[in-house]
Order: structure tokens, then sequence, then C-alpha cells
């Protein structure tokens, strides 16, 4: 490392705030463009799995959030891919690698949606492991993210609201809707286990050396399992998991997360990568006359 | 059912379907930020509906979510032109602008009722309402600055058109039809209005698909 | 076209940079904006500025340490201490 790089890599460690036209190391742009860049996929990705439900919402009280909240997750994207293009790659670059199965997204929205137990489950369960590393990031080394940030996470908070509202209305309904809950659950709690990523030391997780990340992924999920398994606990419901117990020392104990299935998700091998990756190239191509007719600069 | 429930169960049956129909671009509009914009108008209209829902409800004596989800197709009163299907993007804009107006005309009718709680809620509508027309006009202008989309922007208005003009009455459908002949500047023909009551297949399907879920369980049931 | 985004949370308060967005015109710009910041009604009102209409200046050039122009480049305890023994009077918190 030059001796530049070496300033600027004690510069952010030591909480240094780096703006988009600041001189920065080579890796360091890189790895931002990269973690950035998944981020925005994530977010574009997550709408996949959740807007089949806006079709089949119970009620237009739920039928508006749920719209409302899908509705959020493409305006983070909107936020997300306009740093990246600050960064230097153009969002269209971005969805091409989207597309086209180069660049990745978070685990989670690579699985199926099978019922409304599912919707509650991830407004509630999913959006609360992104808000925990998401409010790590409130910290993230490079100022433009750090302060889209901000508004991602106060969006996410009536998200995870909304979950719980769905949950806890099922709970206190029919024998049916408890069921429901307990089997997504049930589906989900694999995923979300593997969401905040293998326990690499964060010393030796480059995004947190330069500060992109402020946490390391153990950190992140101790903090999701202090948070959430007492609410999951306090409804009834079970994890699927019988060595799920937090020690006398505050750490929660578990079974190691499947780490090869984590990493032959995001590869492009969930169940549902192929045909989500297939409707968002479809529709891009569909509409691609309006891009270039429309929405193109004014002459 | 009277007159005035029935007024309004057309309208509110239009904004509902409409309003499922522009929602289902949520996360695959042509552009993010049209995404966004696209999504707020849809829940407008998902909220008039509920709005208007509500008022009829008092009168009928039920509640707004078993007025929208609890009656079979056969019953919704919803004009042809919202219930059409996975329309591409020209086809979607040319139906916002032509719903957008027709609506207008006859919202501003609705203003002059003498049902005080009807007025209001349409005073209140039509507030909300324009800026989604001053969004129908924004694409319109875009769309007829240049060749590809005017030809484009025709084509979808041209197979739209007799489904449009069933949304109004024999009554306020004239005014409307001049207004956009000029607006537009293209031959639109007089044909036979594809009226209300000439339901569509797709309305079926949308029903099916938006009723699974509540009908999963026993009616009654919390969601 | 990139358009910035400038928004007023509540009348009285300043504008501050929100974000930014593409937009084939100032129109669209603006309907974008609109929607963006302030759907959840998060916000009373917006600046949407095209990106080249904003300049940044970033370099402040202070050679010759103007410190009158900072609070730090006043000291008064010691000579407040010596007004106050001149004249007989305790230090305010003491009394």
């Amino acid at each position: 490392m030059s001796q530049r790089e070496e300033e600027f890599l004690e510069y952010v460690q030591a909480g240094g705030q780096v703006e988009t036209g600041d001189w920065m190391p080579d890796d360091y742009r890189a790895k931002l463009i990269k973690f950035i860049e998944m981020h925005g996929n994530s977010e574009l990705m997550g709408v996949l799995p959740e807007r089949e439900w806006i079709l089949r919402a119970p009620t237009l009280q739920r039928k508006l959030a749920l719209t409302a909240k899908v509705q959020d997750e493409v305006g983070h994207a909107q936020l997300i891919y306009r740093v990246v293009e600050d960064l230097g790659k153009p969002r269209e670059a971005c969805l091409d690698d989207l597309v086209s199965g180069k660049a990745k997204f978070h685990n989670v929205f690579h699985y199926p949606t099978r019922t409304w137990g599912d919707v509650g489950v991830i407004a509630w369960l999913v959006d609360a492991a992104a808000i925990i590393s998401q409010k790590a990031l409130l910290k993230c080394s490079y100022a433009p993210y750090a302060r889209i940030m901000k508004k991602i996470c106060w969006e996410e908070s009536f998200h995870i609201l909304h979950g719980r509202d769905v949950v806890l209305t099922m709970m206190n309904g029919t024998d049916e809707q408890r069921e429901l809950v307990q089997e997504a659950l049930t589906r989900w709690w694999g995923p979300l286990m593997q969401f905040h990523g293998n326990p690499i030391p964060r010393d030796d997780d480059p995004m947190f050396v330069w500060r992109i990340k402020s946490q390391g992924n153990e950190e992140a999920r101790q903090g999701f399992l202090d948070g959430y398994v007492p609410q999951i606990w306090e409804l009834g419901l079970s994890v699927p998991d019988p060595a799920l117990r937090k020690r006398d020392d505050g750490v929660w104990e578990y079974t190691e997360p499947d780490w090869d299935e984590l990493r032959h998700v995001v590869t492009g091998h969930g169940p549902r990568t192929a045909d989500r990756l297939d409707l968002r190239k479809r529709a891009r191509e569909q509409s691609a006359w309006v891009r270039s007719v429309v929405l193109a600069e004014a002459a | 059912m009277n007159e005035r429930a029935r007024r309004l169960l057309e309208i509110a049956d239009d904004e509902l379907v409409l309003g499922w129909r522009d929602s289902e671009w949520t996360g695959i509009a042509p552009s993010l930020e049209e995404d966004v914009a696209f999504s707020s108008i849809s829940q407008n209209e998902i909220g008039h509906a509920r709005a208007l829902y509500e008022l009829a409800a008092r009168e009928l004596g039920t509640t707004a979510d078993q007025l929208a989800f609890d009656r079979q197709p056969e019953e919704y009163l919803s004009a042809p032109l919202v219930e059409l299907r996975r329309l591409e993007w020209a086809r979607t804009i040319a139906r916002h602008y032509l719903y957008e107006t027709a609506d207008a005309v006859r919202i501003e009718a609705l203003k002059s009722s003498d049902d005080p709680d009807v007025a209001g809620l349409a005073a209140k509508i039509e507030r909300e309402e324009a800026y989604h027309l001053m969004h129908a006009e924004l694409w319109i202008d875009r769309l007829l600055a240049t060749d590809e989309g005017r030809s484009r922007l025709r084509e979808a208005v041209e197979e739209l058109w007799p489904y449009a003009l069933g949304v109004l009455d024999d009554e306020l459908r004239p005014v409307w039809v001049s207004r956009v002949r000029e607006r537009l500047g293209f031959e639109l023909p007089d044909v036979e209005p594809v009226t209300r009551e000439q339901h569509t297949e797709e309305l079926r399907e949308l029903w099916e698909e938006m009723t699974s879920v509540r009908r999963s369980i026993p009616a009654g049931a919390e969601w | 076209m990139i358009y910035e985004v400038f928004r007023q949370e509540r009348k009285g308060q300043p504008f501050q940079h929100a974000g930014s967005l593409p937009a084939p015109d100032a129109s669209f710009a603006e309907v974008y904006a609109r929607e963006q910041y302030g759907r959840r009604g998060e916000s009373v009102a917006l600046w949407v500025v095209p990106r080249e209409a904003v300049h940044e200046v970033d370099e402040f050039v202070d050679e010759l340490e103007r410190n009158y122009h900072r609070v730090d480049g006043y000291s008064l305890k010691a000579k407040l201490k010596e007004a106050r023994e001149r004249a007989g009077t305790p230090a305010a918190g003491d009394r």
C-alpha cells in the first residue's frame, strides 16, 4: 500500500468521512461500488417476491401498506444506484450485470413466497435483519452512502411495524392463520440465519477494514437474535433450531447455518433466481423504448 | 340499490380495479423514478375507492372491505377500460390519460351534488386527482413530441378508444370526447362504446386472484 | 440530466440536500422529486435544481491564521480576573 493509501486507511479507521470528489484508493472505490451495488440489487430484487402479494392482499389497508412498502424498496434502489453512479458505475451497467447474473444480491430474495404468512414474516424479520445491517451503515466512511441510509432506515421502520401488525393480527386470529405464520417462519429461518454472512472475523473483512461496514457479520447476527428471538418466542412461535439459546454471558448459541447453501444461492442458484432475473430482463427489454424515447435527456 | 349508491359504487369499482392494475407496475416500471411515482398514483386510486366504498357502505349497511372484496364478479360496476390487464407502457399511459380526463369530468359533476358528503368527497378526490392529470399530461406531451412516441401513443389510444367511451354516460361523454380529440389530434371515430355491463373475462381473473387469500379463511377473519 | 433535490422538513427550517435523480426535464424532475422526497409527508417544500447549476466551493485558505475571526482568538480570563481585582468585586459565580 502506498503512503497516501496508508494515510487514507488511518483516516477512515479513525472515523474520517469521504465525499464523492475526494481522492480515494482504487481498492476502496472498487470495494465500495461492489458493496453498494449489491445493496441496490437486493432492494430491487426484494421487490419481486413481495409484489405478487400486492395483488392478493386481503384488505384495502394491507393492500395500501404493502404497495407502499414495495414502493419504498424501489425508492431505496433509486437512491442507492445514484450513489454508485456518482462513484463511476452507471445504473444501466449495474442492471446489465444484475440480469446477466454477474452481480449478486442477498440470499433471502432468491427464495419463493408461498402464503400470506410469508408476507408478515418477511416484513417483520427479513426487514429486521436488514435494518440491523443498515443501522451500522449509518456510520459508513463514504458519506453519500451514509446519508441515504438515514432515509432508508426511517422508511424501513414502517415496514417492520407493518410486518408485526400483519403477524400479530394473524396470531390473534384463527388456528389456520397461526399455522400460516409458524409454517412461514419455519421455512424462512435458515435463510434468515445466513443473511448476515459467514462469521469472518471483522478485521479479515475488507469491508470492515475500510470502514464501509462498521460491524462484523457475527456482531450483526447476534444483534438480530437478541432483538428478535424474544419477540418470536413471546408470541408462542417456535424457531426450528433446538440448539438456539442465549448463554449467561449474553451470546446466542445456534446450530451452524449451512454456508454451502448460502454460497450456492448467492452465486445465482437459488430456487427462484433464474425466473426472477428473467422477469427483470423481460420487463427491461419491453420498456427500453420508453427510456430512449421519453426519459433520455431532453434535446 | 338506489341511484346514489350505484353512482358511488361505479366510481369506486373503477378506482379499485384501475388501482389494482396500476399497482402491477410496482417494481417493473420503465424507470425507478417512474416506478415510485406511478405506485403513488395506484395507492391514491385505492384510497379513493376506499373512501367511496365507505360512503356507500354506511347506506348499504356493510363495510368498505366487504364491498371491495366480497361481491361476486358480476356485481362489480367497473368499466371494461380499467379491467384490461398487462398493458404495455404506451397503453398504460393511454389508459391513464383517457381515464383521468374522463374521471375529471365525472368528479366535476359530483362536486355539485345535493348530498354534502358526496360533494365534499368529490372535492377532496379532485384535489388529489389534479396530480394524476398533471402526470398523464406530462407523458402525453413527451410522447407526442417524437415520431416514435406519437405513433405508439396513437396505436394505443385507437385500440383503447371503444373501451374509453364506456367510462362516462351519454350526458357527460360528448364534452370529454371533444376535449380528447382536440388535445391528441388523432382521428378517433364514433364507435359503439364497450359499456359497463360488458364485463371482461379479465375482471373475473382479477377477482379470483384478488380475493384468494381473503377467501382462504372463513368470512369474518381479521387480516 | 441529473437534478439535485433540497428539502425543507418544516416551515422555518433550512433547505437541506436530500439526494439526486435523473430526469429528462424540469417537469419530470419535479414530479419525481415530489414522490421520492415527499410521499410520506416528510417535506413541506423542495428545491429542484439541475446539477450543473450547483457550484461546489471546497477550498478555503487561511495562511496567516486570522485568529480574530475565531473564538479562540480571544482570551478574556486573565484580563477579567485582573479587572475584578482592581474593582474589588467578586467573580459573578461567587455570590
